[in-house]
């Protein structure tokens, strides 16, 4: 069964990029009720930063080491992409947050197509090719492979979440969130500062985006300024799947839906006789999410709140 | 005068204006009659997306599944594609398979309505948002399938598309060929089609504005304002909230036939979900709900920008960007600004209902009571 540790490994690896963005989500959502469209596309802004100050480091400064050079381009593209995010909070979501509730969800609609076209404006069209900056030679485990960009991201994964998890559960910060998304009225009176809270998840959010951008763009090799729109939707679904507001419910279904995915693509042509193709992946997601959500409207871990959502 | 009286003579301005007005476009180029078209096509998608979401208040993020139900129905029933591929098609219709528009239209119409009830049915428990994601993954189940289904049974063409399809054709009059009026005057085939679209908008304002007058009108609203109060005063929401997404896309149905005899080709690039944003975009930025808000949010979000890429044609923006901005990026970035700005200032819609949209309007903290909350186990927090 070769194939089937194979596909559980690249699922897992494409699930747990699905979780970054995923939580970026949820979060959001949790607190103040918005689909953030555009945060598939603070993804891609993360990832073509990292692209840029890469390519242009390589150039000027030869020497530095390949892990050395991802982290520094990381963290920059990470502040980037929060200091980015946190504008679009205030900028487009603010102002709206009492407003009819379509009206948050069309400029972040609008953002999103915004980000994208100026990302084409400034970084031009065309794919480019992300460099690989770890050693590219797989490591065999059993009768399957693992690259060590595969194992880099399964790592940045876990701790990434435990970081958040801490924050969340453990600091100041964590509670004024939970307080907030429980209920932003009475949290306020109780002294936490909603508006805080809200850029504060808005910054996290862009830097797990951002992460996940990174790991995204040194699996494929490529970026480019659609590059997350597809995960960001998948992303939204994975939320969804779990329960949209639980942080990990988010987690559980980003990677079951990477699980579901590589394990579908894989085995997709053989069940059906090469009716369907792997070029069905992308379906995958939706599917997986209509049977849940007719099952289970609430998502895996969610509350049943749904007759009232 | 009296308000009766200047209504009728309103509207009897407005008709005349909008019948003179593709003739006027015509003398200017076929060019400006085609945005006319366009702009047509998508008032009748945005009048149908209002009834989901501006009546019954479902969020539907996957209509454009509908126009593309349509479009490749005509496409299939009107173009050689299936004499071609299909042998025992081919002998059965010796001289290709031209089905006739006054057959299509509805058979679009009904085959869309049944796609659509079937997307509602699963999704019946669902509201808002979880609702939205729901529609949109539909949306792309069927653009995944439009694009792929050329293997091992060539069916729609894969991402080539079906082209070579007849133009509308009403009896014996071709909306695909000009008409003569004078020996060196004749209205043009784009002209042609303004006048049978501008035909089905008006046909479609008049059941938007009974559907709201009626019953099921009262019943759609009732449910959008507060779903638990509807079923406890009778209203049968599982039955209206299928009638809302079949009717709707019915209209879907309707346009996206229009749009492949209008094209002569269809692909499914034109039906990704951008175009479905684009559509809940204009019914939200005219004016959720309100039928003159929602004409002219479709109105202005499709032809605004078309005369926009005719304006930097004309100053050739590419030379002037060294080929970093061109038309369609100029468009694009144009219509995202719009959005913002125009929700920003205005977040109820350009135009919105007097009296209608109280749900829209539902403060933070009932609806928040409802949503789930954000938890770091499975079950709550609270």
């Amino acid at each position: 069964m070769d194939i089937l540790l194979q596909q559980i490994i690249n699922g897992l690896v494409l699930g747990s990029m699905y979780a970054l963005v995923a939580l970026g989500y949820t979060m959001v959502y949790g607190i103040i009720n918005l689909i953030n469209f555009a945060h598939g596309d603070v993804l891609m802004v993360g990832a073509l930063t990292s692209w840029a100050i890469i390519t242009n480091a390589q150039e000027a400064m030869p020497w530095l080491p390949g892990w050395l050079l991802l982290i520094i381009a990381l963290v920059i593209s990470c502040v980037v992409a929060a200091a980015l995010n946190f504008t679009i909070e205030k900028v487009a979501y603010r102002p709206l947050r009492n407003s009819p509730k379509l009206a948050p969800l069309i400029t972040a609609i609008g953002m999103s197509i915004l980000l994208q076209t100026l990302a084409m404006i400034i970084f031009k069209p065309n794919y480019k090719p992300y460099p690989t900056l770890l050693p590219a030679a797989p490591i065999q485990i059993g009768g399957a492979v693992i690259t060590p960009t595969q194992i880099m991201i399964l790592v940045m994964t876990v701790v990434s979440l435990a970081v958040l998890t801490y924050l969340v559960n453990y600091t100041r910060l964590g509670r004024a969130m939970r307080a907030t998304s429980e209920n932003p009225r009475v949290a306020a009176l109780m002294g936490v500062k909603p508006d805080t809270v809200i850029s504060a998840t808005f910054i996290i959010g862009a830097v797990l985006a951002t992460i996940a951008g990174v790991m995204y763009a040194s699996n494929y090799g490529t970026v480019q300024h659609t590059m997350g729109f597809l995960p960001g939707l998948k992303a939204f679904t994975a939320a969804v799947f779990g329960g949209i507001g639980n942080l990990a419910g988010a987690v559980v279904g980003g990677v079951l839906l990477g699980l579901i995915e590589a394990i579908g693509s894989g085995y997709i042509g053989s069940v059906t006789g090469g009716v369907l193709g792997s070029n069905y992946s992308d379906i995958f997601a939706f599917i997986v999410l209509i049977i849940m959500l007719t099952l289970r409207p609430s998502g895996l871990l969610g509350e049943r709140v749904a007759d009232r959502a | 005068m009296t308000t009766k009286y200047r209504n009728t003579v309103l509207t009897v301005l407005a008709a005349l204006a909008l019948a003179i007005l593709p003739l006027l476009l015509q003398a200017a180029g076929n060019f400006w009659v085609r945005i006319a078209d366009t702009a047509l096509l998508y008032v009748l998608l945005a009048l149908g997306l209002n009834i989901v979401v501006g009546y019954a208040g479902l969020l539907d993020l996957g209509y454009v599944a509908f126009f593309a139900i349509g479009a490749y129905l005509y496409g299939l029933l009107a173009s050689p594609h299936l004499t071609e591929t299909f042998e025992w098609i081919g002998q059965m219709f010796p001289n290709g398979l031209h089905l006739h528009i006054l057959w299509i239209i509805p058979l679009g119409a009904a085959v869309a309505g049944i796609f659509g009830i079937l997307l509602g049915a699963p999704t019946l428990k669902l509201r808002g948002d979880y609702l939205a994601i729901v529609t949109l993954g539909f949306g792309e189940i069927i653009r995944v399938f439009l694009n792929n289904l050329d293997q091992p049974i060539n069916i729609t063409n894969g991402p080539k598309g079906l082209g070579q399809i007849d133009g509308a054709q009403l009896l014996s009059f071709n909306f695909g060929k000009k008409l003569p009026v004078t020996e060196d005057y004749d209205i043009n085939s784009v002209t042609l089609y303004y006048y049978l679209f501008l035909a089905l908008v008006v046909l479609s304002v008049i059941i938007c504005h009974r559907l709201e007058l009626s019953r099921i009108g009262r019943a759609w609203m009732a449910i959008r304002e507060d779903e638990i109060a509807a079923k406890a005063m009778g209203i049968n929401t599982r039955n209206m909230k299928l009638l809302a997404f079949g009717m709707g896309a019915t209209f879907g149905g309707v346009s996206g036939t229009m749009f492949a005899a209008f094209q002569g080709f269809v692909s499914p690039e034109s039906f990704s979900l951008m175009e479905s944003v684009m559509i809940v975009a204009m019914v939200v930025l005219g004016g959720i709900g309100h039928l003159p808000g929602v004409i002219l949010g479709a109105v202005l979000l499709s032809a605004l920008p078309e005369v926009l890429r005719w304006v930097s044609g004309v100053i050739d923006l590419q030379a002037a960007t060294g080929g970093r901005l061109d038309a369609s990026i100029l468009r694009q970035l144009l219509i995202a600004l719009a959005m913002i700005i125009v929700m920003l200032l205005r977040p109820r819609g350009l135009w919105p209902t007097p009296e209608h949209g109280k749900a829209f309007k539902r403060s933070n903290g009932n609806a928040k009571a409802a949503e789930p909350a954000l938890t770091t186990t499975g079950q709550g927090g609270a």
